[in-house]
């Protein structure tokens, strides 16, 4: 029996040596690694996962596969708390929108972005003020004209969903310029942009990607960018116009601000090498050629930020939705 | 003209050996993947979309848009065998193609239903290579107030059309809008009727329930019958297509009208499912034969078919041409498109030319390969029957838990598979029709999210389901087929008494 021991201990001793020297090395996944989306098929963020999940194979990033999945119930909670549940488990990412803030805060759902591991802000998505072309205000004076001219109410704003991105932009004019639009949810961006161009709403604060092909129909006319500055693309996309060439809401007297963050997190106890796996992955994916087509085609902002400036910054913004909110009354009752 | 010559170009383009093969292979994956119940059509193709990344952004589409063909026939085998539709436009082909099934017709019926799938599709796609520019815009008159006109028409002819008591179709609807109603309501983004319950999340999913309800509660009443699996006497014969093939032309009439409707459904975008339930309710009341609706009715497989196909197909053309997806496979080609840097939009058809007519050749082709592959198999499906029920019916429940399981990998969804069952065996039993439910289950959210839209619009004001021809043309229509009976009894009651 004592040379068996033995061997058992050797054995031991010689696997807890693998480990450790395992643990000195980078960490990789081991099994198919599930990337969570927290909204429906064929919207922004599942576009973006999509794209990256292939790029991911298409370059041969990683040696497991990654496997989109949408868990969009109530405003994208599923998938948050699947992800605040799987504690531990390194093999689930998810991709995360303002819903992050919106769903906690409005449907009141045991939830806050510190459950989860923050990986990596991979860019900003921006917001434009758009009109229907054949209506006559070509600029955001004119607009704001028209609004305040119409009975109060009687102005249309279209949006995608309740108590999200699009609403807190909209009650944020309504405050800027001191005035009341009805505001009506629609399932998805591409159905908004599409009300707006059958005039069965008046104005939308669509995302670049929704909004672009009609632009370029010459359907829908953009009037303003809810940006610090506007955004950096200058290849001409209808009548000479470029991205590059819409002004600032700010700069038109329209003081409103808001960006939608596409970022990476992970599951809650994550250790460092598996968060440095992930960053590196999509530093990797960043520099890829079809990303860099992705990010123009919709006119991201292309800000990149992990580790402490990354949690700051989703602090920060936490704060800024609470806030805003708030004022909206949009928190929920309990 | 240029429209002709751009299709011959595409077909050019789609006849090349590569895309041949491509989309054999799409058509035969979508037939796999519209037989398991769950794995529906948009899970398959967003499940295959990055294998499609390396190849050109035409055979990419061809072969993603086979698949989608593929899960639109595969459907019905599931439907017709086993009552189990795998896709929610797939409900109504059960009604008259279970039943035959059962009587040992079941290859009579897998035939028709896959010859009214292309009939329909063909009639879709020939639309669309005549009247693109024309129908395209059509849907941008439909706002909130149309689409809820739509989908009170689909209700109303459902109901006012119905055979069953009134009250028990009202009271089974009701259930499906209460069924309807959980989950995150998005109007105001707050959650309703979830108690707290994480799973309860996502409400109700349609195939859950269907999957429950019809598979499952099927299962439960054939063991209570004795085991005893009916349909065995199926003959399985390829000459049972040429003798369908020859039947087939007298329902001229039903599949022209289902055309329409699919078409006309397909393009507002209302989608497949209202498509084929209104085209199944209109065929009840206008066919010959239409008191036998329910009990084995060739026509009742027709009607639903065409219908759901012809929508199915003219969806896309909302989807290229707006950007607005008509289904939800419909939604994840679109995403396909943006990631291969197609925009859908007015424009796509002006700069991607070559694109737009190889996609619309494939639809030609594909449909056609489709029903070859499809029609030479309906020996083998229908032979399955032949299988005892003793092994067929715990391969069905497994196949139904997995089914289950794919729409949101949650074991949750299986066990509430479970109970829809029991709940649809309770309510065979007690003579409640299991179709308004599943229809306001599909329908009931979708229709609530436009009534309350309009009304937001309008300022609270009911007028504006009156407010253009359009809509109010559509609200009539309604209402006519709610009272339809009533309608239909005074008119014979004020002839008797003037004879």
């Amino acid at each position: 029996m004592k040379p068996f021991v033995v061997n058992v201990a050797l054995a031991a001793i010689a696997m807890s040596c693998a480990s450790s020297t395992a643990s000195r090395a980078v960490w990789e996944p081991v099994r198919p690694v599930e990337f969570i989306v927290p909204a429906g098929t064929g919207g922004g963020a599942d576009q973006m996962a999509r794209t990256i999940q292939g790029i991911v194979t298409k370059h041969n990033l990683m040696k497991q596969p990654l496997v989109v999945i949408n868990k969009a119930g109530g405003a994208g909670g599923e998938g948050f708390l699947d992800v605040k549940t799987s504690s531990g488990n390194p093999h689930k990412i998810i991709i995360t929108l303002s819903n992050l803030f919106t769903t906690p805060l409005a449907t009141g759902i045991p939830f806050n972005w510190k459950d989860l591991t923050p990986v990596a802000m991979l860019a900003l998505d921006e917001f434009v003020l758009w009109v229907n072309a054949e209506k006559p205000y070509s600029s955001v004076k004119d607009y704001i004209d028209a609004v305040k001219k119409a009975p109060s109410g009687s102005f249309k704003m279209g949006g995608t969903g309740s108590k999200q991105e699009d609403q807190i932009i909209t009650v944020g004019i309504e405050k800027a310029i001191d005035t009341k639009f009805t505001y009506i949810p629609y399932k998805g961006g591409g159905e908004v942009a599409v009300q707006l161009v059958g005039n069965h709403v008046d104005s939308t604060v669509n995302n670049p990607i929704e909004a672009v092909a009609q632009w370029r129909g010459g359907k829908l006319r953009p009037l303003c960018v809810f940006d610090a500055q506007p955004m950096a693309y200058d290849e001409p996309i209808a009548d000479g116009k470029a991205w590059k060439d819409i002004p600032t809401c700010k700069s038109q007297g329209l003081a409103m601000e808001y960006l939608m963050l596409r970022g990476i997190f992970m599951s809650p106890k994550a250790t460092k090498d598996q968060i440095e796996y992930y960053v590196e992955l999509f530093k990797k994916v960043r520099a890829t050629p079809e990303w860099q087509e992705f990010m123009k085609n919709g006119a991201f902002n292309t800000t990149f930020l992990t580790g402490a400036d990354y949690a700051r910054w989703v602090e920060a913004e936490e704060k800024r939705h609470e806030g805003l909110m708030k004022e909206a009354g949009f928190l929920a009752s309990h | 003209m240029e429209e002709l010559a751009n299709l011959f170009h595409g077909f050019a383009v789609a006849l090349q050996p590569y895309n041949i093969m491509l989309m054999v292979i799409g058509i035969t994956l979508g037939v796999i993947i519209g037989v398991l119940p769950g794995l529906g059509g948009a899970n398959g193709v967003a499940i295959l979309l990055p294998l499609t990344f390396s190849m050109p952004p035409t055979s990419a589409i061809i072969m993603l848009s086979c698949i989608y063909w593929g899960a639109l026939f595969g459907g019905a085998i599931t439907s017709i065998l086993f009552n189990i539709p795998g896709e929610p436009w797939s409900v109504a082909t059960t009604f008259d193609g279970f039943p035959m099934a059962q009587q040992g017709r079941p290859g009579e019926a897998l035939t028709a239903a896959f010859t009214s799938s292309f009939v329909g599709a063909l009639f879709a796609v020939i639309m669309i290579t005549l009247v693109a520019p024309l129908v395209a815009g059509f849907a941008l008159r439909f706002g909130p107030a149309e689409k809820f006109a739509v989908y009170f028409l689909a209700f109303c002819s459902f109901v006012g059309l119905s055979k069953e008591p009134p009250f028990k179709t009202i009271a089974a609807m009701m259930m499906g809008f209460a069924l309807a109603a959980v989950g995150l309501d998005s109007i105001t983004g707050q959650l309703r009727l979830t108690f707290g319950v994480t799973e309860l999340l996502n409400g109700f999913d349609f195939l859950i329930a269907v999957i429950g309800l019809f598979g499952i509660g099927e299962i439960l009443l054939t063991m209570e019958e004795g085991l005893a699996f009916r349909g065995g006497s199926a003959t399985i014969n390829l000459r049972v297509v040429l003798q369908t093939w020859r039947e087939l032309p007298a329902y001229w009439m039903t599949s022209l009208r289902s055309c329409l409707i699919g078409c006309w459904m397909g393009v507002t975008p209302a989608g497949a499912t209202p498509a084929s339930f209104m085209s199944y309710g209109i065929a009840k009341r206008l066919a010959r034969r239409g008191n036998n609706f329910g009990k084995g009715e060739i026509e009742g497989v027709i009607a639903p078919e065409t219908a759901a196909h012809a929508a199915g197909t003219s969806a896309l053309l909302p989807m290229l041409s707006l950007g607005v997806p008509g289904s939800p496979t419909a939604a994840v080609l679109l995403g396909g498109l943006l990631i291969w840097g197609l925009q859908p939009g007015p424009m796509l058809f002006v700069e991607q030319k070559e694109f737009v007519w190889g996609l619309i050749a494939s639809m030609y082709l594909g449909n056609l390969a489709g029903l070859i592959v499809v029609l030479t198999c309906v020996p083998i499906f229908a032979a399955i029957l032949r299988v005892p029920f003793g092994i067929i019916a715990p391969l069905i429940l497994v196949l139904c838990a997995i089914g289950a399981y794919s729409v949101h990998n949650s074991t949750f969804d299986v066990m509430l598979m479970l109970v829809f069952g029991v709940l649809g065996y309770l309510l065979k039993k007690c003579n409640y029709p299991l179709a308004p439910l599943v229809l306001a289950i599909v329908l009931g959210d979708k229709a609530e999210e436009a009534f309350r839209q309009s009304l937001l619009g309008s300022q609270g004001s009911l007028g504006v389901f009156f407010s253009n021809g359009l809509v109010s043309t559509i609200m009539a229509l309604g209402l006519v087929a709610l009272f339809w009976s009533a309608i239909q009894e005074g008119y014979s009651r004020l002839r008797t008494s003037l004879a």
